[in-house]
């Protein structure tokens, strides 16, 4: 009898499948990390339509090369299709989705039951971030909410995920099996304290860290000396985020309108001296990501490129990054990462 | 004042000292606070908190002050409002993403706080501001609830003979008593008992 009904067919969560022995989740991309290898993510941009088969045709170059598919929640404080609406698409065709859930648009009660409605849905993957101001998007006359930030965020979800119960005390029936990350910007002010504050995440919950956009290897090194220092690495994944720049112009573009963003000169001139700079920033960007890769401490990486995903596929696959992949082949190495 | 708060934090050894000496003479006046009654101070010590901390801090009254975990800078003037910062957003000159005129106030609160004794607590997680409470006093919050803390301490006291000896307390009441002793019940204790619970000096005593 039970089974005519339509909904007993289905399992979005996945509820039936336990979780391996240590892990929080079900998730692809805890998986790849736990088994210590070179795990890579990428940033997949929502489209501004209600219709399914765009975000699948944006998904589909990138499926093929990625742990994890981020899907942004209105960043830089521009409206786009949700990024909850976006990760029940991807994980209906068995995608690894990560969530990520900005403080700017949403209070606690509002955060709390998406979580739930996105570990239903068969997500695992959540990213906590503070988010943009609303300053710098399509809408600036918004109310800003920031009723969380990204690390009251971690500590909410993990409260919720272990000790099964809302901030309120409430119990929750069955807690979200989901692994938590945040977001890091090493190569921004104050750089001395940013290692402090990686830390802090990790205090709040924080599993996997995903940097954003690294163009100063010197100055990530400095961060990440930092980081080995206070042996965080250790505790933590940390993904470096990289990406190509389309040409010097839209380099300092970048460096002036998008906060956050630290593009040195040096960059900037090799874009300007190139005859192709759509090619050079490929280059640049692969020759990161293979650098990244003897970095201690880096366990992958994020690529992000706004609405370029074909590209960004391309720039995996050169990288030789996932020739590794084969089995029995990943670099073991021991993790105390909760 | 944007340029007194910047003031506070470039001396924020001091004020912690000064706040240092403050705090337990509040926790102190817990007895008489509550004999008064915390209901009627609460709009006098509101209007006097504000215009102290707000001349000196900018401060916003969220009622839930945290000053001595961010340097002295008052996280409340964050256009985020972050509890637990600074964001990804901050600019090159140290400026905040949403105001370019003014400095980051996390990145003083970080620079505060290396100058402080115990700057340190500014790693601590702190949780989301309670709405409910914005424009309570925080110095009377602070004082009820650090002289609960100190009854709360006193109580696990009192207790730990009856967690030691557990079946005894249930089977034989008078063997553990953990219930209020009049003074004449202790004719070998000289009787410096008081009313109030924060005096009292109900020490557990062997049975
Ligand atoms: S730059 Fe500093 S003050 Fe401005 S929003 Fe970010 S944390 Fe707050």
């Amino acid at each position: 009898m039970s089974a005519e009904r339509p909904e007993d067919r289905l399992d979005p969560a996945g509820l039936t499948n336990p979780v391996p022995e240590g892990h929080s989740s079900n998730s692809r991309l805890e998986r790849v990390l736990r088994s210590g290898r070179f795990a890579v993510t990428a940033e997949l941009n929502p489209p501004d339509s209600a219709n399914p088969e765009d975000v699948y045709e944006a998904a589909r170059p990138l499926s093929e090369v990625v742990d994890g598919l981020n899907a942004t929640d209105a960043s830089g404080a521009n409206c786009h299709m949700s990024s909850l609406g976006i990760c029940a698409l991807l994980t209906r065709v068995g995608y690894g989705s990560i969530l990520q859930i900005s403080c700017r648009d949403r209070n606690r009660i509002a955060i709390q039951g998406d979580v739930l409605g996105a570990a239903a849905m068969g997500v695992s993957n959540i990213l906590c971030l503070t988010g943009d101001g609303v300053q710098v998007g399509d809408q600036p006359g918004a109310r800003p909410v920031f009723d969380f930030d990204s690390i009251s965020l971690l500590r909410a979800l993990r409260t919720m995920r272990d000790d099964g119960m809302f901030l309120s005390g409430r119990k929750i029936k069955t807690p979200p099996k989901i692994f938590l990350g945040a977001a890091e910007n090493p190569c921004i002010p104050p750089f001395e304290t940013r290692a402090d504050r990686l830390a802090k995440k990790i205090e709040a919950g924080a599993q996997f860290i995903q940097t954003n956009y690294i163009y100063d290897l010197p100055l990530f090194e400095r961060f990440m000396n930092r980081v080995r220092d206070m042996g965080l690495d250790e505790k933590v994944y940390i993904l470096a985020g990289v990406g190509p720049l389309a040409s010097a112009k839209a380099a300092r573009w970048m460096r002036t309108n998008v906060p956050g963003i630290h593009v040195p000169d040096h960059v900037i001139d090799r874009l300007e001296g190139a005859e192709k700079p759509g090619l050079e920033g490929k280059k640049i960007c692969i020759e990161i990501i293979q650098q990244m890769r003897e970095v201690k401490g880096v366990a992958g990486v994020h690529v992000m490129a706004y609405r370029r995903e074909e590209l960004v596929s391309d720039i995996i696959s050169e990288s030789g990054v996932l020739e590794h992949r084969h089995a029995g082949t990943g670099r073991r190495r021991k993790r105390t990462a909760g | 004042m944007y340029a007194v708060r910047r003031f506070a934090v470039r001396h924020s050894r001091f004020f912690e000292w000064v706040y240092n000496c403050f705090e337990p003479a509040m926790v102190l006046l817990d007895p008489i606070f509550r004999r008064v009654g915390y209901n009627r101070l609460e709009a006098p010590v509101v209007l006097f908190e504000k215009t102290v901390k707000g001349l000196l801090f900018d401060c916003k009254m969220c009622g839930q002050c945290v000053l001595s975990s961010t340097g002295m800078s008052c996280p409340m003037n964050c256009p985020k409002n972050l509890r637990n910062g600074p964001c990804g957003g901050v600019r090159e000159n140290g400026n905040c993403e949403v105001k370019p005129a003014m400095k980051c106030v996390w990145v003083d609160a970080w620079e505060g706080a290396s100058r402080m004794k115990s700057g340190d607590k500014i790693t601590t997680v702190q949780p989301p501001v309670d709405r409910s409470l914005e424009g309570s006093s925080s110095w009377l919050r602070v004082a009820r609830e650090m002289a609960e803390q100190k009854r709360a301490t006193k109580e696990a006291e009192r207790h730990a003979m009856a967690e030691a000896f557990p079946e005894a307390h249930l089977e034989e009441p008078a063997a553990v008593p953990l219930a209020y002793e009049p003074s004449a019940a202790r004719p070998h204790r000289e009787a410096t008992e008081s009313t109030t619970v924060f005096e009292s000096g109900s020490k557990k005593e062997g049975a």
